[in-house]
């Protein structure tokens, strides 16, 4: 069967990894071709790793960089927290793929819609 | 520092000391959004300088530009700020699009080069900057993800944004789909290339900024 191979990445392996090994790990997965979808997303700082990596990695007729969505991150203002005076920013699902085969139709809060082609 | 309080002693002083002369303040935004058109009305205003040229080909800034000390005076209050006219933020380049606009092949591989680096030179400015103007096109969904990645990374640095809600002179334009979107952050309908609300703009830039 011919297909788009598509990654589910669950919270746990993605709290295992460094900021720099999940960079790497979406920049080689995505340029083989599949479609990740991480279930906790990145942190504000992962996302500027990610852009600025995928720019090095931009080749004519080679690789033109990835598509990438994800809700907005939510306020973790827990009681716990609240009463720390802090708060921490919560990072939710990301989809992430080729952008010559992945192509983002819409997107609001909570909805994320993506066509993907062979 | 609450006894000291409690004592009344001013330290208003030491604060002028170590304040900040003035803050540096980033245009962050996606290709086109207006990010120069709206840098070049701010110091064509203040200054009556310009800051760079604009285009219809999206990354027609490709290298980070600064102004330094421009003071924007609104409402009694004076902010002085270096303003820094980012290229946009992307996270795809493809030369081909270049090429509809009627580049060659070979100007536009060259202009891709150049927006990827100017995108690396954007990134790499988050870090020294003490606030960021985020420009948004008005006419396109707010949820992209250069919006989501400049909004995070200014939460998490806990430092202060304003929205520019841009192109509200064109009819299809929606300020109030990126108010629902970010309504945790001030937001300024604006168009910059017909100077509508810049006045507005200049209010909020001296609340936020200074």
């Amino acid at each position: 069967m011919k297909g788009i191979q598509l990654d589910l990445i669950s919270e746990d392996k993605l709290d295992a990894m460094t900021s720099m090994e999940k960079v790497r790990l979406i920049l080689d997965e995505v340029r083989n071709g599949k479609i990740l979808i991480l279930e906790k997303g990145l942190t504000p700082n992962e996302q500027t790793k990610l852009i600025e990596l995928t720019m090095t990695e931009i080749a004519p007729d080679e690789f033109s960089g990835i598509e990438i969505e994800s809700y907005p991150v939510k306020q973790n203002d827990n009681l716990l927290n609240k009463l720390l005076g802090k708060t921490t920013l919560k990072t939710r699902l990301t989809v992430i793929g080729p952008a010559a085969q992945l192509k983002t139709i819409k997107k609001s809060r909570d909805l994320i819609s993506a066509l993907v082609s062979p | 520092m609450g006894i000291i309080k409690r004592l009344g002693i001013n330290f208003s002083w030491l604060k002028r000391i170590f304040k900040k002369k003035r803050a540096r303040i980033g245009i962050y935004g996606p290709p086109n959004a207006g990010k120069t058109t709206l840098a070049n009305r701010i110091v064509r205003d203040w200054t009556g300088d310009a800051m760079g040229s604009v285009s219809q080909i999206p990354h027609e800034t490709r290298r980070a530009r600064r102004r330094q000390g421009v003071t924007i005076e609104s409402n009694g209050s004076s902010v002085t700020l270096d303003i820094v006219d980012t290229p946009g933020l992307a996270t795809k380049i493809d030369f081909h699009d270049f090429m509809v606009f009627g580049l060659s092949e070979e100007e536009s591989k060259r202009r891709a080069k150049e927006a990827t680096e100017g995108v690396i030179e954007a990134v790499k400015w988050l870090d020294d900057l003490d606030g960021v103007i985020l420009v948004m096109d008005a006419t396109e969904d707010p949820y992209t993800q250069v919006n989501v990645t400049v909004i995070g990374n200014m939460e998490a640095r806990k430092l202060p944004l304003l929205i520019a809600a841009n192109k509200i002179d064109l009819p299809n334009s929606s300020p109030s789909r990126i108010h629902s979107a970010f309504p945790q952050h001030p937001i300024v309908p604006i168009s910059a290339l017909e100077g509508q609300n810049i006045e507005l703009l200049y209010q909020e830039i001296a609340e936020h900024f200074g």
